[in-house]
């Protein structure tokens, strides 16, 4: 009973939503705003048209080069300042000072210095994930039991033995809730950027379905696409939490 | 001399910057100084107040309607279990959505203006402050909901007395990192669906006339408030009523 | 008779933890229940605190069927039930909610004393011990001056020596207020210590497996041969030799 209550109960929510906007469409008579089953049909000719698969790959690139590399950067810099107290206090007031700059502010010093070309929006979105892991591996670091660190130095271990066997497995469960963090904020991001920067993607495709011809049917279906491939995303960070967490 | 090595990382980077655009010879980029110049010249022309204040006044609006509904609603949901299975999936669906990506709806819906503005920052404010509320009331030690309904505690009063102060730690901070969103988003939204506020002013200045210094002095504005507004909401973390709930001091 | 269960079984899903106890509980009786881990105690009081529907079975109190929690019977958690967000002094007026302010004081100021807390009263639970915490709650659940008290290994998280205090004071509560009290532990020491009656459950599915009356009076001298002899009888009857 239970089991089926978890499945049937979000169908039958999700069903009389789709009615009640399919109604809502008919009793107002509008014919910009689509029906549930004209966003059905826009996002399925966009997959004939092949282009939506590109769009896609594009957007799905940028933010995996993007957040990428604030990956590859952003943690190891992070564990570095929250190692070393005194550099992290000189260079700690600099990062609290360029995070909360919007990053989409960026994308005039980022077009002029990459040109309208897919590095401006990466840039962008290795901005906006920047931050969120520098400041998560710093605490994370910093908050690292002290006990722990003893007892690594007792046991004889030298300093890249004590990153590797204590601190790095000390952080790792907050590491992954920044990452997913961060994951969040590049997937906003990015879309805005591609409304902004660029002619492909997901983000393109709502802007530019809206001001060439007012498709709102495939706007609506680009954000279900959105939406859906973000879930997918967050849902993989997830798991990686649960598995850290169950080892 | 602790207390001078912040400012002295700013110093350092500050001058880094100075010393980038001299030596680069850029004429794009502009010196610390002739971004400092631009905040005087848009306070010269009024501009420095009347953007900041439409950035602040749409946030404001979207931010606290947000609050006003996601947490009955989080809550609700965190302790109507039906209620969560028939809709947390729904939520999950709409919250990745890039709050963005709402834009040509909103203008659709709410014209080229404020509102539409404030619309999108609700929708980025209210999922994450839906989500936490509901996630903090299934955190409830289930020991405390017991302790509550042995002392005679009605439904209402558990819920003031009980589910309420028991959830504020994991609120507030939860209402700190979606202000941080909603601020993201109002820039973002400024750039796009609206002619005022600091967004619009750094792509303003861009497209009108390649205004670089005004850009940076934008950024610059935009940074500084958020790291006012974040300290705001870090305030009120320490407070006596939440501070239980942040573990090991 | 306060508390009667009469047989009462009960399963979680295709477990049997209780199986057909019965047991009357006398007014102002002191009563240990004692068993191995994971045999089901706390499920037993959970089902007299009314927090639990028994499978099968009821539990009356002064002849009336428990349905739910109730604030005159108050069940003590090991510390971690003490409100985290109220002080010292709110926490003991947590439950005092019906009564007027003064009478309300008048209470807090007295348990405050009683349990040896006077100079915390504005302290939060992050501020104090474990053993302090674990006395707040004490204080918390005699404040609304219950008839009955439900203890669920209330000082299994103390340090030996606080735990010896923490007996001492419960029954210097006792024997000052009279409560009906239904102990559960699984420290064979602790219990011949405190109860008037020691109920011994056994594995899971629990059965009550003996009932030993402890008949020696207050204070209890720990070197007593008679009291040594309750205790090894207890130890035999859960099948250990009383060695390390
Ligand atoms: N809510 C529950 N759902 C399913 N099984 C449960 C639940 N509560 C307890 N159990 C199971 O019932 C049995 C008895 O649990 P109970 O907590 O009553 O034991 P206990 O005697 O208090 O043990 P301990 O001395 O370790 O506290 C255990 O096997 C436990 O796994
Ligand atoms: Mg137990």
């Amino acid at each position: 009973m239970k089991s089926v209550e978890r499945y049937l109960l979000p169908v039958l929510t999700a069903m009389v939503l789709i009615a009640l906007w399919h109604l809502a469409v008919i009793a107002t008579g509008t014919n910009i705003f689509p029906s549930p089953a004209a966003v059905a049909k826009g996002i399925f000719h966009l997959a004939e048209k092949s282009l939506l698969w590109s769009y896609i790959g594009d957007s799905i690139m940028r933010v995996v080069f993007g957040y990428g590399a604030a990956v590859i950067l952003g943690i190891p810099l992070g564990i570095l300042l929250g190692w070393y107290p005194a550099l992290g206090r000189l260079v700690n007031p600099v990062i609290q000072m360029l995070r909360p700059i919007s990053p989409l502010a960026w994308m005039p010093l980022a077009v002029i210095w990459f040109g309208v070309s897919n590095v401006a929006p990466i840039f962008l979105i290795f901005l906006a994930s920047l931050f969120p892991l520098l400041v998560a591996a710093m605490d994370g670091v910093r908050n690292v039991p002290p006990m722990f660190l003893q007892a690594g130095r007792n046991f004889g271990l030298s300093v890249p033995q004590l990153m590797r066997r204590v601190v790095f497995p000390a952080i790792l469960p907050r590491l992954l809730v920044g990452l997913r963090i961060a994951f969040g904020i590049a997937w906003l991001v990015l879309v805005a950027a591609e409304m902004i920067a660029v002619d492909s993607g997901l983000g393109y495709l709502i802007i530019d379905s809206r001001n060439a011809g007012k498709r709102y049917d495939l706007v609506v279906g680009g954000m279900l696409l959105i939406g859906i491939i973000g879930l997918a995303f967050d849902t993989m960070f997830r798991r990686a939490e649960r598995l850290a967490r169950a080892e | 001399m602790r207390r001078l090595v912040p400012f002295l990382g700013v110093a350092l980077a500050v001058f880094a910057w100075h010393l980038a655009v001299v030596m680069t010879g850029t004429r794009l980029v502009p010196s610390p100084w002739a971004a400092v110049r631009a905040i005087g010249e848009l306070a010269q022309k009024g501009l420095l107040l009347k953007y900041i204040v439409a950035s602040l006044f749409r946030v404001t609006w979207g931010y606290f309607l947000a609050l006003l509904l996601a947490i009955p609603f989080g809550i609700a949901l965190g302790t109507w279990r039906r209620g969560e299975l028939a809709v947390n999936p729904l939520i999950q669906v709409l919250r990745p959505i890039s709050p963005l990506a709402w834009i040509p709806i909103a203008i659709l819906w709410f014209g080229v203006g404020d509102l539409s503005a404030v619309f999108l920052i609700f929708l980025a404010s209210f999922f994450p402050l839906t989500v936490t509320a509901m996630q903090a009331v299934h955190n409830i030690e289930t020991i405390h909901l017991s302790a509550g309904t042995n002392f005679g505690l009605s439904r209402p009063q558990l819920l003031v007395r009980v589910i309420l102060p028991a959830i504020l730690p994991q609120l507030v901070v939860g209402m700190r990192l979606a202000l941080g969103v909603a601020w993201l988003v109002v820039v973002a939204a400024e750039m796009i669906a609206v002619n005022s506020g600091l967004g619009f002013l750094i792509v303003d200045a861009r497209n009108a006339g390649d205004r670089y210094d005004l850009v940076v002095a934008g950024m610059i504005l935009i940074g500084a408030i958020g790291v006012v507004l974040d300290l705001l909401m870090r305030r009120l973390e320490t407070l006596d009523f939440v501070r239980w709930g942040y573990a090991s001091e | 008779m306060k508390v009667r269960f009469s047989n009462i079984n009960h399963h979680f899903g295709s477990t049997r933890v209780l199986d057909r106890i019965d047991l009357d509980v006398k007014e102002g009786e002191f009563v240990c229940i004692l068993g191995p881990s994971g045999c089901g105690k706390s499920t037993l009081l959970n089902i007299v605190g009314g927090f639990v529907k028994p499978s099968e079975g009821e539990v009356r109190i002064d002849d009336e069927p428990v349905t739910g929690p109730d604030p005159r019977r108050i069940f003590v958690f090991q510390e971690r039930g003490v409100f985290p967000w109220l002080d010292v002094e709110q926490n003991i007026s947590f439950g005092l909610f019906k009564l007027p302010e003064g009478e309300q004081r008048r209470r807090i100021d007295h348990y405050v004393q009683m349990v040896g807390l006077k100079g915390f009263e504005h302290a939060y639970p992050r501020e104090l011990s474990g053993g302090m915490k674990q006395r707040l709650e004490v204080a918390r659940a005699l404040a609304v001056n219950p008839d009955v008290l439900y203890l669920d290994e209330p000082f299994g998280a103390l340090d030996s020596i606080t735990r010896l205090q923490m007996r001492r004071e419960l029954l210097r509560i006792w024997e000052a207020e009279r409560k009906t009290i239904l102990f559960v532990t699984h420290d064979i020491e602790e219990s011949v210590q405190l109860a008037d009656r020691v109920v011994v459950m056994s594995q899971r599915p629990a059965r009550i497996q003996k009932i030993v009356p402890i008949d020696i009076p207050h204070p209890r001298d720990l070197s007593d041969p008679r009291y040594i002899a309750l205790r090894d009888s207890i130890f035999g009857e859960i099948g250990l030799a009383h060695q390390v």
